[in-house]
């Protein structure tokens, strides 16, 4: 069977992945509400479903992350060796790429989760 | 795989000392002043930089005289909000961008080990234009035409111009001049720290801070743009009366707020992050061992520069937005505190792992961490709305954005101005004026600015230049006076201390600290960097690498020699570091000046509208880049590879992604896009804003905007084309090049038929403006997009462009897919989106 999980590639971009992920969760939130507190009268559409449809884009961010955090452990040899990966070799490069990604992972993990819970507390607009 | 290391007599070294001098001295009298040198433009950055930091300093003096009584007269309130003004402006603009531009371009090639970044004569030009433009806005304050609106310079106070004279405009013009040398200064620092790192200094062997600069600098590239566009709008609405910001005709003030806080607050994060930076190469030094947590220090300064986007309307809480939008970004601010935390932890952590020597620089360093935490913990408090609701504008604030940026930004950059300064001029600076400098500047700090929490708190709002008697506020005011001089005293003691002549040390040293970075390996006096590029195994080289300096010295490294006459640094790869490219740089000239000070006249033309002189300083502009372009890049040099010692040869000329001229059109473009996604993020603003955001006004049409798109998209085609026929010979490159120029001329007056035959007027309401400002963004980009084709076809009928050698006509092609993406995001939206919001 061909894994769904993507090859290791060699690049300096997959640090930021996560961190991608985040913004874009970030903007899709904010610009969504912005636009519907702004022109509600005219979506038909109400609160809640606005809010439902932004928690699943959630969990579809949270699931990306996971997925880059579990290539990042991938790339970092599966936690096999410790920091500080300060040897000259290209597996000790590779290692911090991986441990770097990882810990952003987290970080993006956990923003991701702050961005959730102003949608779970407030349940209007109110300007 | 080992390699064997250069061996040479004494003779052949001195030889190849003599050269290396004749091709990387600094001329001499006069001439000085065209260096392009890393070291003299990082420098005299650096000291103007400081120069203007010591003057908005004294202005920040005057206010606080002006304030130490109640119904004081000292100054008049306009003075008044002239210095407020320009006291926050130059602060920023001035004083804590340039200096870590300044810093990066001074120490990052020999942190890498390389001779030289990749565009010295780009940087030169940033400084010019950053010197006039200062020098511009600072000078406004001495004709009583400061600008005085606050530094955020909000509508509609800012648009009034019977209110704000002609002070705005110098403000806007002024630093919209100083942000084209800021992303230059980015695209210097990204490719230089991507590219011209040492053979073998892997990604994660690389100093602490390339790691910070390089995530500030890319965040250069996503902040100042939409300040840029922020700006142009506002020029238009000074200078042409169209409506962005006016409510009467559909426009909004909140608008510019967006804009400038999109910039603002990551900006704070672009001056932080450089200062923290500093300390993670001084702690390790001090504590005599490597940083503890180097892949931390990487998750907080990526962490931090992303996150930093998300907080922008914090500064927004009390203009009315939906709560919900405001808890977003209060959750974003909380979530900034995690990685902003862990990169002090990690200092913490590294001192108490090491054995710490209480240094000069250490004792700034601390104290401005304890400063910066302190001013992170209000940070936190102002974060939560109904907290900020009741703190807005007052001096709560001031208290906390002082914190934070004087214990963030200005102890460490004293601190590493104190480690750094026998890096520059081979001389210690004094211990025991350091000591008195630090205990003046730390407890006058907390004397001057503790109490403007308590007096915030007692609802004095910021910016007023004066209050009465007997409402609590008296005796606060008076200690931060008397505070603020104590602080003053300390920072002219440390200026006195660098000022003063210092005798040469008995025993020239030249790594006093035992430092493990390699930028200690440099030796002052000369100014050719590091003597022969070394080969890199070690995060901190000096300490794990016996015999670096000695064999650095000994020329037996990569580029001992200079043998072409030519400025040669090495390229290397992104991840490894291995070698690609022998890399030609620019040497001194008199182009770069010519170039920053005619760009300068246009600028300063503008401001007072003198349209013949924008004209002319226009035209000298465009004739001095297309000068240094013509002969400065692109060179087809004499032989295809050269040898670059240790027995390697290494290709002179590359074109296309491998090329550091593709990246820095690359880089330039990522920002000039985020600016065009700002104006189209106004557009659609003005959409929510509004119920028919059209004003049930004429729009451009949907045949002229279509007709546009596809000409804009042929002539990108057509590009492609060229550069593909370029390869197998010029005469259909060329016939496919002049085809382009048509009809990219042709899209550029489709895109503009648009708004022109339905009789749009841009005074009349914001959406007539706003159509025409998205298409003339497009159709001036389409302009440019012709003169690069015009260049390419003249570099190719030069013989200057050829099948091998297409490093021009590959970067035009570069600018073209982004030129393509803009006319299509223009003229879809422009012409399709009424139809569709209808």
């Amino acid at each position: 069977m061909k894994s769904v999980i993507p090859r290791e590639v060699e690049t300096l971009w997959t640090l930021f992945t996560a961190p991608v992920v985040w913004a874009v969760h970030f903007l899709v939130c904010y610009v969504g509400f912005a636009v519907y507190c702004a022109k509600a009268l005219s979506l038909h559409l109400s609160f809640d479903a606005v809010r439902i449809g932004l928690g699943v884009f959630t969990l579809l961010a949270l699931a990306m992350i996971v997925l880059s955090a579990y290539l990042a452990w991938r790339q970092w040899g599966y936690g096999t060796g410790d920091p500080p990966h300060d040897a000259p070799t290209r597996q000790d490069r590779k290692h911090f790429q991986g441990f770097a990604t990882l810990l952003l992972s987290g970080l993006s993990f956990i923003a991701v989760l702050y961005m959730a819970i102003p949608m779970i507390f407030i349940a209007e607009c109110q300007r | 795989m080992s390699i064997e290391l250069g061996n040479f007599t004494a003779e052949e070294r001195a030889a190849q000392e003599e050269r290396l001098r004749k091709v990387w001295g600094t001329p001499k009298g006069l001439r000085y002043w065209t260096s392009v040198n890393n070291s003299e433009i990082g420098l005299w950055y650096a000291c103007t930089a400081f120069a203007f930091m010591l003057f908005a300093g004294g202005l920040g003096l005057l206010m606080r005289l002006q304030l130490v009584v109640p119904n004081n007269n000292f100054l008049s309130a306009d003075f008044f909000n002239q210095a407020f003004t320009l006291h926050g402006t130059v602060m920023m603009f001035l004083f804590a961008v340039p200096i870590f531009e300044a810093i990066a371009i001074f120490l990052l090639p020999s942190m890498l080990g390389a001779r030289e970044l990749p565009f010295p004569r780009l940087s030169a030009f940033g400084y010019w234009s950053f010197l006039l433009g200062g020098v511009f806005v600072c000078g406004s304050i001495f004709f009583n035409a400061a600008p005085n609106a606050g530094w955020f310079m909000y509508p509609p106070l800012a648009t009034d111009e019977k209110y704000s004279g002609i002070g705005a405009d110098i403000w806007l013009l002024g630093l919209s001049f100083i942000e084209v040398a800021s992303i230059a200064a980015a695209v210097e620092i990204i490719v230089g720290i991507m590219k011209c790192r040492a053979p073998g200094m892997r990604i994660n062997l690389m100093p602490m801070f390339a790691w910070y600069l390089l995530i500030v600098a890319g965040m250069i590239l996503f902040a100042f743009p939409p300040l840029i566009a922020g700006d142009l709008l506002f020029e238009m609405e000074r200078m042409f009366d169209w409506p962005f910001f006016d409510v009467a005709r559909g426009g909004d003030p909140l608008l510019w707020q967006h804009l400038f806080w999109i910039f603002g607050h990551p900006e704070v994060y672009i001056i932080f992050l450089p200062a923290i930076a500093l300390m993670a190469m001084i702690v390790p030094t001090f504590s005599q061992r490597p940083i503890v947590g180097y892949s931390w220090i990487v998750l907080a300064a990526v962490g931090t520069g992303f996150l930093s986007f998300g907080l922008w309307v914090h500064h927004m809480f009390a203009t009315g937005l939906p709560q919900i939008s405001l808890a977003f970004f209060s959750a974003a601010s909380e979530a900034v505190v995690i990685p902003t935390g862990v990169q002090i932890f990690v200092f913490v952590a590294t001192m108490l792992a090491g054995r710490v020597i209480f240094s000069v620089p250490m004792l700034f360093g601390t104290g401005g961490l304890i400063i910066f935490v302190i001013g992170g913990l209000t940070g936190v408090m102002v974060a939560l709305v109904p907290f900020d609701w009741q703190a807005h504008d007052t001096y709560f604030v001031v208290a906390h954005l002082h914190y934070v940026l004087i214990g963030g930004m200005l102890f460490p950059v004293v601190a590493g101005i104190y480690y750094y300064f026998p890096f520059v001029t081979g001389k210690k600076l004094s211990d025991a004026w350091g000591k008195a400098a630090f205990w003046l500047m730390f407890t006058g700090f907390n004397i001057a600015f503790f109490p403007m929490h308590l007096s915030g708190l007692r609802g004095m709002p910021r910016r007023v230049f004066t209050y009465p008697q007997d409402i609590g506020w008296d005796w606060f005011n008076l200690i931060s006076t008397v505070g603020a001089f104590v602080f003053a005293a300390g920072v002219a003691t440390f200026v006195i201390d660098i000022l003063r002549p210092k005798p040469a040390p008995s025993e020239p040293n030249l790594n006093p600290w035992n430092s493990g970075t390699l930028e200690w390996t440099n030796n002052p006096a000369e100014d050719w960097g590091m003597r022969s590029v070394p080969i890199i195994s070690s995060r901190y080289p000096l300490w794990d690498q016996p015999n670096l300096q000695a064999d650095i010295e000994a020329g037996r490294f990569y580029l001992p020699d200079a043998k072409s006459g030519r400025r040669e640094t090495l390229v290397t790869s992104v991840l490894d570091a291995t070698p690609i490219q022998c890399l030609r740089v620019g040497g001194t000239s008199y182009v770069t000046i010519v170039a920053a000070l005619a760009l300068g006249g246009v600028f300063i033309a503008l401001t007072f509208k003198w349209w013949i002189a924008t004209i002319i300083c226009s035209i000298i502009t465009f004739a001095a880049i297309v000068t240094w372009l013509w002969r400065g890049t692109a060179q087809i040099p004499e032989a295809p590879e050269t040898d670059v010692g240790l027995g390697l040869k290494l290709p002179i000329y590359v074109s296309g992604p491998a090329s550091v001229g593709w990246w820095a059109m690359f880089i330039t473009m990522v920002g000039d896009g985020t600016a065009f996604a700002s104006l189209i993020f106004g557009y659609f603003f003005y959409w929510t804003v509004h119920d028919d955001f059209t004003a049930a006004a004429q729009g451009p049409g949907v045949v002229w905007p279509i007709t546009a798109l596809v000409l804009f998209v042929a002539a990108w085609g057509l590009t492609l084309l060229a550069r593909q026929l370029n390869e197998k010979g010029p005469n259909g490159a060329r016939i496919a090049l002049v085809a382009a120029i048509i009809v990219t001329l042709a899209a550029c007056g489709a895109g503009l038929a648009g708004p022109y035959l339905y009789a749009m007027d841009p005074t009349a309401h914001v959406y007539p403006a706003t159509v025409w400002i998205v298409a003339i963004w497009a159709v001036v980009h389409g302009v440019v997009g012709a003169i690069m084709q015009l260049y390419c076809l003249a570099r190719s009928l030069a013989g200057k462009m050829t099948g091998e050698y297409d490093q021009d006509i590959r970067n035009v092609a570069l600018y073209w897919h982004f030129m393509a993406f803009t006319a299509v995001v223009t003229f879809a939206v422009v012409g399709l989106f009424p139809l569709v919001s209808a």
